[in-house]
């Protein structure tokens, strides 16, 4: 292959797919075959881009050329940008020859839409069938599905792919229809439907028929821009919520709106990335998902909006002060991961030392519990809490005075004397 | 009365493992256990030269294995952090687990148990980012060649992630702090000592060990690196918090090109 060709196609085609957040190479099942190539495991970052993102995959498109024109996308066909598309053969020896120097746990396709959605589909198929039938590649791949792909197809992507996803990018069905007139919503959840159904099947069969071939064994995710349509944040995780409630999700992913053309319809060129909105929102994905809260208690129609200069957690202690303090030395699991400054971590740590004695305030400092934030809502083996008597606006008052947010300067009305 | 006791050994895990069967057997009161290389004499207690007998170490081994997995594992890998009196502390942890019925190794309140899991999460960590950072380079005799210097003694660690993974290639993970390295030659994983007059870091001098290939895949790899870069999002503070300096220079990505 001609290198300054392959080499100017790839920095087309890696530019194009790097709005895609997810980047995600952990929970597939998939071992090493035969004395192949590869394997996966718990996921590597292999190494991280300048704006702190993890590179675990090989993120491409197979083409920028595109048919559709959502206003959000970078390689939306009105755009004036240069384009180009991978043959199969070539996105094949990247992958192996990549994965080969261990700078990857994999591929990660996805594509422009050319001539239809099957037509585009079949594609990554062939690129991931290729990999498995024909290299006996064993590392990771995802594929994206692309809105509209029939059944069939997505029937044969789970047997090649680790995971499959479809973006759903724009949070309302209002939205989708003011900046993606072409798509349809039922485009995006019908191949959803299609391969949540066979993950079922696939583990039903499982139990009876040992060799069943594996269906997509890392599960589906979705993602969703955040700042694109003034939608609120419980707009946003309600609808996360109802994707991994009904479509069996394993994560959902949020991108703050980097603005990349200008459109009336859109926040315009040159506007900050809502990077803290972003992450109050994974803060609110993980209560979601490991710390037993349901979405309600966070968001809803008195609170619509995450606190932007407290964690979610932390601000749901606020409004629910009744629920503490929390004994550490007797509280369920459950009621020690709603303490503001206590991870999982700290809770199993706390679970099992707690069986050899009662701990108190020297003991939770060294297993690495934040008691800046927790010791306003927790008692221990220890005489002092001195804090029964604040109100919530004191709490909040004394944590913000003695940390230092990583975000502060963006919500601090505090001027800064020697900037 | 007895003596206290600076047991010496050479630097081994079995040999590690031996000194304390010893001390049990012989009630030795152990002022320290030193690696040979690095030994000295304490002023006030006696050395003895410990000797490995590998039966005396699986006995050891076995015996905390059946206390418990998760801190027999803590326990070897907090001995490849090679820590300044690593030993002593290991040992103190294995008494601790035979003298107590209950499951000692979850007592994080305790300074001991608390120590050794936080040095062997350190280790832990180190293993990790050298399963990530290792660039192989494939030399022209066909062997992915990589050359590394983890912090700790992570080598026997990584072997079988690599040995799983590259199966259908030959290659060669050098440690050039520890001076030997992993071969694997399509069967299995042999542990080899080279004369690297030169380490190969990410220098923009291209090696002729290395095919031309190589170094185009290295330009592409670079050229992603830096494509798939958001401008507006820039946060270089993350950046090197995830992939900090002193692993730069083994980094194709981080080469200037």
């Amino acid at each position: 292959m001609s290198f300054e060709r392959i080499r100017e196609k790839l920095n087309i085609l890696a530019d194009a797919a790097k709005y895609d957040v997810s980047c995600s190479s952990s929970g597939s099942t998939r071992t090493n075959k035969n004395k192949g190539l590869g394997d996966t495991g718990t996921g590597i970052c292999h190494t991280y881009t300048e704006d702190g993102r993890c590179v675990s995959l090989l993120k491409i498109l197979m083409t920028n050329y595109c048919i559709f024109d959502c206003a959000y996308c970078v390689t939306r066909k009105s755009n004036d940008i240069k384009r180009a598309a991978f043959k199969i053969q070539e996105v094949v020896d990247l992958t192996i020859n990549f994965y080969r120097r261990n700078y990857i746990e994999g591929l990660f396709l996805s594509s422009g839409i050319f001539k239809s959605a099957d037509y585009t589909m079949e594609r990554l198929i062939a690129v991931a069938k290729k990999l498995r039938l024909e290299e006996n590649f064993n590392g990771y791949i995802h594929l994206k599905s692309i809105p509209g792909a029939s059944d069939e197809l997505m029937r044969e992507a789970g047997l090649y792919a680790d995971r499959l996803s479809v973006n759903i990018e724009i949070p309302t069905i209002s939205g989708l229809k003011l900046l993606a007139p072409d798509k349809k919503h039922e485009d995006f959840v019908k191949p959803m439907l299609k391969v949540k159904n066979e993950i079922i099947q696939y583990k039903a069969e499982k139990k009876i028929i040992k060799s069943t071939p594996i269906y997509a064994p890392a599960g589906q995710s979705t993602q969703m821009i955040v700042g694109a349509t003034g939608e609120s944040d419980k707009d946003i995780m309600y609808t996360a919520n109802h994707f991994y409630k009904n479509y069996n999700m394993k994560r959902v992913y949020y991108s703050g709106y980097v603005p990349v053309i200008e459109d009336s319809r859109l926040p315009a060129l040159g506007s900050q990335v809502p990077m803290l909105r972003e992450n109050r929102l994974y803060q609110t994905d993980w209560l979601l998902r490991f710390y037993g809260f349901s979405v309600n208690e966070i968001l809803n129609d008195v609170n619509p909006n995450l606190d932007i200069d407290v964690d979610p957690k932390l601000g749901w202690a606020l409004r629910n002060m009744n629920e503490f303090p929390i004994d550490v030395n007797t509280a369920s699991p459950k009621m020690l991961a709603r303490i503001p400054g206590l991870g999982m971590y700290s809770v199993s740590k706390i679970v099992k030392a707690r069986k050899f004695r009662r701990l108190n305030w020297y003991h939770l400092k060294k297993i690495g519990v934040a008691l800046n934030r927790a010791q306003y809502f927790m008692i221990c083996d220890a005489n002092e809490w001195h804090h029964k008597d604040l109100q919530p606006a004191q709490i909040k008052g004394l944590i913000l005075q003695n940390s230092k947010g990583k975000f502060r300067s963006s919500y601090s009305a505090q001027l800064s004397l020697f900037n | 009365m007895n003596e206290a006791k600076n047991l010496i050994y050479d630097g081994s895990f079995n040999g590690f493992l031996t000194a304390v069967f010893v001390a049990f057997e012989e009630k030795i009161e152990v002022s320290n256990i030193q690696n040979e290389s690095i030994a000295q004499q304490g002023l006030f207690s006696d050395s003895e030269k410990i000797y490995t007998d590998d039966d005396k170490a699986k006995r050891v081994w076995n015996g905390i294995q059946k206390k418990s997995k998760q801190a027999s594992s803590s326990l070897y890998f907090a001995f490849l952090s090679e820590t300044d009196g690593i030993e002593l502390l290991a040992y103190y942890y294995i008494q601790k687990l035979f003298s107590y019925k209950q499951k000692v190794h979850l007592n994080y309140a305790d300074d001991i148990v608390l120590k050794i899991n936080q040095i062997a999460k350190s280790v832990g960590r180190e293993k990790h980012r050298m399963e990530a950072f290792v660039r192989f380079q494939l030399t022209k005799d066909s062997i992915y060649f990589a050359n590394i210097e983890p912090d700790f003694n992570v080598l026997p660690l990584i072997s079988k992630h690599f040995k799983d993974r590259y199966a259908d290639q030959q290659w060669i993970i050098y440690d050039l702090k520890r001076k030997y390295g992993l071969f694997y030659n399509l069967e299995s994983v042999e542990i080899i000592a080279l004369d690297l007059d030169i380490a190969h870091t990410n220098s923009i001098y291209k090696s002729s060990a290395f095919t031309t290939e190589e170094h185009d895949f290295q330009q592409l790899w670079n050229d992603y690196f830096k494509s798939t870069n958001i401008k507006s999002r820039i946060n270089l503070k993350l950046h090197t918090q995830h992939v900090p300096k002193r692993y730069w220079k083994y980094l194709s990505e981080k080469k200037a090109m």
